[in-house]
């Protein structure tokens, strides 16, 4: 067995694995900056103190909406590009 | 029950980080992978055209100055023309890989747009601040799409133009009418919001 071989074998298997891995982590990570965000920040989100605030300032956290995009990536887009990963890492072996 | 100028800022920004995940997710996995389904690969140029779209509302309701509303136009017509052009070369109908310069003009005149149209220099105060910073980081993010242009495969520049938009949505999301910036503030920008 040449270890050169397996080397090259291993190589587009771990690229893919480290593209997996950011993948996944990218959405959780937005979504974790918002949180933190809002626990800097508190009062920017409103709606925990709606007396008195207008509509807009109710609709639009700033906070909320970065989780909020984060949650959509992580849900909406991720799932079928890790499947289309698989598809290609498999496609070439 | 017009939005004050903050919410505008933040409700763009919330458009400019999912277009910059998006375009890092490209540029992570490949544009190969990336447009192996039809509704991605026309997602971020989708978006940026919408974007585009949306900025007109902006252009005709926040009308504080002429020079306001000739850079919210400039900005609709570029991010419109920037988002067509990333649609056409998706789908097809343009194969140049130098149509990608629509999206440097879109930087350029965007980042010229931001300077010329805040006419405060008081860089003391929050939204001036930001408007001058978001104006040079534009410039000098320009390098990326034209790079793009010039090495379409390279990941490097790929995962800077993405980062760029993410850059360009966190300082979106820290406009606010009249706060500090770091700290201190004038007397001259008025009493802060939160």
């Amino acid at each position: 067995m040449n270890a050169e071989l397996v080397s090259e074998l291993e190589a587009p298997l771990q690229r893919t694995t480290a593209r997996t891995r950011i993948m996944s982590a990218i959405g959780p990570a937005t979504a974790l900056a918002g949180v933190i965000w809002a626990l800097v920040q508190p009062y920017r989100i409103t709606l925990l103190h709606p007396r008195g605030q207008g509509f807009w300032w109710l609709v639009v956290e700033a906070p909320l909406l970065v989780v909020a995009v984060g949650l959509f990536f992580h849900f909406v887009v991720v799932p079928g590009l890790l499947e289309d990963l698989e598809v290609e890492h498999a496609t070439r072996e | 029950m017009q939005p004050a100028s903050e919410h505008v800022h933040w409700l763009f920004a919330t458009g400019f980080l999912l277009l910059g995940l998006c375009l890092l997710g490209e540029a992570v996995v490949g544009t190969e992978v990336w447009r192996r389904r039809a509704w991605r690969a026309y997602l971020w140029p989708g978006l940026a055209f919408a974007l585009g779209v949306l900025l007109w509302p902006v252009m005709t309701f926040y009308t504080n100055s002429a020079i306001h509303m000739l850079a919210h136009g400039a900005w609709a017509q570029v991010l419109m023309l920037a988002g067509a052009v990333e649609l056409a070369l998706v789908r097809g109908k343009l194969t140049s890989r130098w149509w990608r310069l629509g999206m440097t003009a879109g930087f350029v005149v965007s980042g010229g747009a931001f300077l010329v149209h805040e006419q405060n220099a008081w860089l003391f105060q929050r939204s001036a601040f930001l408007h001058h910073l978001l104006g040079w980081t534009l410039l000098v993010g320009a390098i990326f799409p034209l790079a793009r242009c010039l090495r379409p495969r390279s990941q490097a520049v790929a995962t800077g133009f993405a980062l760029t938009f993410v850059i360009i949505s966190v300082m979106l999301y820290c406009d606010r009418d009249v706060a500090p910036v770091f700290g201190h503030m004038s007397p001259l920008a008025g009493s802060p919001h939160r």
